[in-house]
This record gives structure tokens, sequence and C-alpha cells, in this order.
């Protein structure tokens, strides 16, 4: 399986972040620096989220190929709070269907004086194809792409594992409902896996479970209540309307039976267990309105988490194009004498 | 002009000879072999070919041409340019033009085409249902008439079992030979990409080996029922080889083929979402692969097409999911087949068998052979030299190839079409 991760083109040479498009391939060190930089937009008195003038003078174009309100909000403020010029555009995808009118669409965007993207679409690998078509010092960041990835929702929920657990490492996490369709399952379990979490249990009807678990490094349970015992972190996963009409569960209210969490499943989880979703939730379809708003459940922490982690991604990539420059710089005095370095000179000191 | 070439090796599976010798050509045909020049030959041309072999002009069964219509980039006189440049004179184009090839006006068309680049033998198939739609019969006999040498529904199955019953007893007492592509579009249901570790992690929408293998087994039903000359085009699955093989046991006049590319690659090279690798049918297992080269180890499988799809440059250059599939295969067929042949994984008479006699003899065709009286259509392959593909080398007008980069050993030097020259490298 060792073909499965080839050399990852979202860092630059100094093996840092220059976009952000799957959590797949990444070190921990680049985790876990995310995370830290998120705690530190955190006030530790009051949980406010603080504004910093780190991204003045850069403008960041949110691209939504596919229609979102709350990753889009979280993001705006996010840039808004960086202090960054933020433009946020809705692009029906029927409008942008051949190759060139959807690159030129990006590169018209990026003319603009853009410094980073931040890319919806509804197709897999997405994010990736506008990352390989940006000019060199233009960022991409996905903001979910296809059933492929959405490592920002990935990187919030281990914010909020580690906000209550301490770290992720050794825990047993349950991720439960439609495996199968979702980026942002793909991303958690690349997560975790990164972070060494003991046991990651996927639960759910098996037309809901992708066809290669193994490939991704996960236990497949087709009983609920067998998949959440003993586990430290229960993530709940949105169930969509069209699931049904595709036929692949019968109804929301036999999927509740089968998979709903519920008080009296939750309590075979460990007793200290914390309940998760990325939002917005169906109440007694995923989860039970008692469980969804007990003492376990962190739900909306991670809405403002997101903020910060958001923040602390795009300020991670801006900072370490900053040090790409001035290395650039540096190499370029050491070989001074060298002629071929010309050029390379020009553009350190443009 | 009579044109005797020299010393070369002649491979040529129809005739089981592999040889070292002299051959002969005049007025567009073969006229002897041997030592001996055939009575009253008196060469006006001579090509010293010491070293070299001498090949069959291939037989592909499945290219696109890119006329009539601007569904594909190219033309009858590009395509069949690059063709030559592959060792390739003769040519099945698929009824998946704009419009269809379901009538006598757009074979015509072709055949017409063809004769003006008069580049290689082009042979239209035509659309087993009208504009490929899967509900009317196409007019058969008219098409047969104006030349189609078979009938196909390029990649759009027929979805109405009743339909495809229809069209293959109809068809059965055409004597004409019918080619389906196996894929349940219920099955398919959007997807792009082989379902297995690849689309698991990546998030590709999925097609499950069941798409072609349930659509092949209630085709091989029908085809049994309908007692029609059937052949199977682009297999993709080890399941669908096991398959033949028991239909073939079972004494089914049935024939298959599968895409030089599905011998190559696998799901693996999906991993960097590069829509060049975007196929139809998708890219499967290692296992499938290992599978399909098996089956054209011990026969199963006939033949090997070269499916050219050449694409406008916009076409690839979109998400994976949204790009068309297909590659421009014209020129790295024989190079991708004698890559394997160096590879140990096919002896050299069955992979060049698999090009030139054995779709011939599905067509019912009197080409990929250089047998006396026969067309001259061959080529003289240089086995020797390493050369690596570059695209803005190639003469399709598709630049969509996975195989930029790859490095070959042995290449096309010549090319011959009815005794003309129609490639010489390096001399286009």
């Amino acid at each position: 399986m060792s073909r499965l991760t080839g050399p990852n083109i979202q860092l630059n040479e100094l093996g840092q972040l220059h976009h952000f498009l799957t959590i797949e391939g990444l070190k921990q060190q680049h985790l876990i620096e995310i995370l830290d930089t998120a705690e530190s937009f955190i006030n530790p008195n009051t949980q406010e989220i603080k504004k910093v003038p780190i991204l003045r003078g850069k403008t960041i174009m949110n691209l939504f190929f596919e229609p979102s309100t709350r990753t889009r909000t979280t993001f705006e403020i996010a840039e808004k709070r960086l202090s960054a010029q933020v433009e946020s555009l809705d692009i029906e995808t029927s409008a942008a269907k051949k190759g060139e009118s959807l690159l030129d669409t990006l590169w018209n965007l990026q003319a603009m004086q853009t410094d980073m993207f931040v890319i919806r679409h509804a197709q897999s690998g997405a994010a990736q194809f506008f990352s390989q078509h940006v000019a060199p010092h233009v960022h991409v960041l996905n903001a979910g792409d296809g059933q492929h990835a959405h490592p920002t929702q990935a990187m919030l929920d281990m914010f909020t594992i580690r906000k209550h657990k301490g770290s992720v490492f050794d825990l047993k996490v349950a991720i439960v409902g439609d495996v199968l369709h979702s980026r942002v399952v793909r991303s958690q379990i690349q997560a975790l896996s990164i972070l060494e979490a003991r046991e990651i249990r996927v639960v759910g009807p098996k037309t809901l479970m992708p066809e290669s678990p193994e490939a991704m490094g996960i236990h497949v349970y087709h009983d609920m209540e067998e998949g959440i015992k003993d586990v430290d972190v229960i993530i709940m996963v949105r169930l969509q309307n069209e699931r049904m009409t595709s036929a692949l569960i019968p109804s929301e209210k036999e999927f509740f039976k089968l998979y709903g969490l519920t008080k009296e499943r939750l309590a075979l989880a460990k007793p200290d267990a914390i309940v998760m979703h990325p939002g917005p939730i169906n109440r007694g379809v995923e989860i039970s309105s008692e469980v969804a708003d007990g003492p376990q459940s962190v739900i909306l922490e991670q809405v403002t988490y997101g903020i910060a982690v958001r923040m602390a991604v795009m300020s991670i990539i801006m900072s370490n194009a900053a040090q790409l420059k001035q290395h650039r710089a540096e190499q370029a005095s050491l070989d001074l004498d060298e002629p071929h370095t010309l050029n390379a000179m020009e553009e350190a000191n443009s | 002009m009579k044109l005797v070439i020299l010393n070369g090796r002649i491979i040529d599976p129809s005739q089981n000879l592999d040889q070292v010798t002299n051959l002969y050509l005049s007025r567009g045909r073969i006229v002897g072999m041997g030592d001996q020049a055939p009575e009253g030959f008196t060469a006006t041309q001579e090509v010293d070919a010491t070293g070299k072999w001498i090949l069959p002009g291939l037989v592909d069964l499945q290219a696109r041409l890119g006329e009539p219509g601007s569904n594909f980039a190219g033309s009858i006189a590009s395509e069949t340019k690059a063709a030559a440049a592959g060792g390739i004179t003769s040519i099945c184009c698929p009824p998946d033009t704009s419009p269809v090839n379901d009538s006598q006006a757009v074979t015509e068309l072709l055949q017409r085409r063809a004769r003006q680049a008069s580049t290689a033998f082009v042979m239209p198939i035509g659309a087993l249902t009208i504009d490929l739609k899967g509900e009317r019969l196409s007019g058969i006999y008219s098409l047969k008439q104006a030349g189609c040498v078979a009938l196909s529904q390029a990649n759009t199955p027929i979805r109405s079992a009743l339909t495809l019953k229809n069209a293959l007893e109809y068809t059965s007492t055409q004597d004409m030979v019918v080619m389906l592509r196996c894929e349940d579009q219920q099955l398919k249901n959007g997807g792009v990409a082989h379902s297995g570790p690849v689309s698991s992690r990546l998030g590709l929408p999925e097609i499950p080996s069941s798409a072609e293998t349930t659509a092949l087994a209630r085709d091989l039903i029908l085809v049994e029922e309908a007692g029609v000359r059937a052949h199977f085009s682009q297999l993709s699955c080890a399941r669908s080889v096991e398959m033949i093989a028991d239909a073939k046991k079972r004494g089914l006049p049935i024939t298959c083929d599968v895409a030089i590319h599905q011998l190559h690659l696998s799901e693996m090279d999906v991993l960097g979402f590069n829509s060049l690798f975007h196929v139809s049918p998708p890219l499967r297992s290692m296992q499938d692969k290992q599978a399909l080269l098996m089956g054209l180890k011990s026969g199963v499988i006939d033949a090997v097409v070269s499916d050219h799809t050449p694409l406008q440059k916009d076409e690839k250059l979109l998400p994976f999911g949204e790009s068309m599939p297909g590659i421009s295969g014209l020129e790295t067929l024989l190079p991708l087949l004698m890559k394997l042949v160096q590879e140990n994984d096919l002896d050299l008479m069955t992979a060049i068998r698999c090009v030139t006699q054995n779709p011939a003899k599905i067509l019912g065709v009197q080409r990929g052979t250089l047998d006396i009286n026969q067309p001259a259509d061959l080529s003289i392959f240089n086995p020797e030299g390493i050369w690596t593909l570059k695209v803005n080398e190639m003469l399709s007008e598709g630049q969509n190839t996975p195989f930029q980069g790859w490095e070959f050993i042995g290449q096309v030097e010549q090319t011959f079409f009815q005794g003309r020259s129609v490639y010489r490298k390096n001399q286009v």
C-alpha cells in the first residue's frame, strides 16, 4: 500500500504547508502546529477569539461552487478576525462547465491580487486541481471537495477532542453514520490516525460503509451497541436526505432505531465520553435531543473552535510563505558568486 | 511500382511465420516472400530491413477518428496518420460520432474521408439503435450495405433487455457481428473510479465490478438465445474473463477484447486525481489487471485495442470526475504491447496475433496478414533503440495520454498502406 501516499503537493520545499488540501500525508508536527496556533487565538479567560492583524493587506477569495452557509460564514469570520480583505463568490457550476472557462474564472480572480483561495466544490479532487493551476505564490485552502476531504473541519474536531481529553493519543473513537459519502469522515479518520488514536471505529449499515475499510485503517461495526462500547469519543455524522431516496437506508425512523444516539446507548461508552457532530444536527434521526443538549455534548463548542482553527491554518500558511521567501533570499546570497543565481536574487529583491 | 523489402524478420501469426527473408510488393499487394523473387518480378525500389522486423499492419477494433462532429479532437486525416505512426493500418471507428453513425449517409461520409486521407483502411461500425438511444433499431441491412463491418452501441449500452433481445435476434439474420460494451448504468450510478481502496480513500464516486459483470451475464444469455455472433468490447474485470471463458467452453460464437491501457495501469494510478487516468471502463485492481493478462495469454481474450479517444485539451482540464474519460492511444498500442513482451508477460507471437490475425478474423476481413495476394499493409519495426514518449511529438490531435515520459524499446520506422509508404519516422 506504499504507493497510496504520493509526494505531498501541499507542502513547500521546506516541508511546510503551502496549500491545505487534505490531511492525508501530513506529519504529526503539522497537525500539532495547527492545534497549538488555534489555541493561541482563544483568550484563556473569556474563551473569546481575538482579532489580530496577521493578514492585514492580504486578499482572500472564498469560492463556493457548492452552497454552504456554515462553513462559508466561519471562514469569513476567521478571515476578518485576521484582518484580511475578504471576498466571497458563489459560482454556479453550470456556468463553469468547460475546462477553460473554469480555469479562466480562477485566473481572473487571481489577477485581482488574490493571495489565497478558499474553495468548496462538488468534485473530489477539485481543490488539488485548482492548486495545480494557480500561480506559485497563491495558496489554496480546501473547504470541502466532493466526498474527498474537508481538512479544516477535521482539525476543528481534533481541537475539540484535545480540549476535552488533553490529547488524541490512545483514544478510542467511534464515528457513526454515513461514512461512504462523507468528506468530513475521511479527513477525520486521517487526522485521528496521524495523532495516534488507539482505535478508529465506524458504525453504520453496509450501504453507508466504504468498499475497502482496511485501506483506511478503520474497524467497521454494523451494531451500534457494540460499536460505541467503551469509546472515549462518539462522532455522529449528518444523514443526508438523498440516502433515503437512493434506497441506501429505508427511513429516518429505522435509522434512528438502529443507529440513533440515545441516552441509553451513550451509557455504553466511557462515562466521560464526549459526543460530537459536525452539524447541523437532525434531532431524532442521528441523535436524540436529550443527548444533543446533554452534558456530554460538545456540538456547539465545535462551531466556535472552527473559527480559531481556520484562523490558525490561514496564518500558518501565510507565515510559511514569508519564511520561504526569506529562505530563498538567504540561499541566493550564499550563492552570490555563482552567476546562474542572478534570477533568484532578483526574485528575492523584488 | 515493385518494391522489395530485403532481409527483414517477418513475423506473421496468420501464417505462423517468424523468418528472416525478403518480401515482394506490387500494385498494392503482397506478391511473394522468400530469397527468390517471384517470376517476372523486377524490383523498382529496394528497402533494406536488415535487423528490422516486418509486421502485418495492425487492426484496431476501436479507435475514434474525430469525425464527423466535435465530440472529439482530430480528423480522419490526422488520426489515421497517428495510426500509421503506430503501425496500425486498419481501424474500426465506433458509431459515437456526431451525428451518430446510424445511417448510410454517415457511413459513406466516413468512407469518403478515409479514401481522401488514404492512410489507413477505415471500417465504420454502425449504431445498433437510432442515435444510440437504445430504443429503435437502426437500418441494420442498410448499414451493412453501406459498408459497416459491425454494429455497436459504443459506450452507451442498451438498457432495456427486451430491446437488446430484439436487436440481437434481428441482427442474427444479417450475418454481422455485434460489439457489446457491458455496463449497467444503474450500478454505475454516475461513478468515475473502480470501487476499491483508492476510491475509498479519495472519495471518488465508485463503479463496482458488478456494473460490468451483471450486464455481461445478461448479454451472454441473450446472445446465446439469439444465436448472434457477438464480440465483447473492453473488458475490465477478472470475473468477466472467467464468464467469457465459460461461455466459450459452452460453444458460444463469441470473442472479446481488452484496451491496452488496462494491461499496464490500475486503480493505483488514479491516486493523484490525474484526469488523464480517467477512462471508461475504469482502471481496476491489480488482480483484475493480472487476470486480463492471463486471459490474453490463454486465448480467452482474442484482441487488444487502443480504444483511442482523442480529446480537446479542455476536456481534461477539469477535476477528475468532470473530465471526459479516454486516452489518445493509437501511437502507444504497439509500444505498450511490446513492453509486455519485453517484460515476459506475453510471447511475441500472441502479442502480434491479438492486434492482427485475431481482430481481422472477428471482423471477417482480409487484413492483418502478410499472405500472398493480400493488401500490402505492413510496418517496418526497429526492435532496438530506446525512446521516450513526448506529448508534443504525437501526431494525434488528442494529446491526452497518461504515458507521457514512458520509455519504450523499439519503434515503427516505416508503415505501408496498400503498398504505399504512409509513414516514415522523422519524415512526417
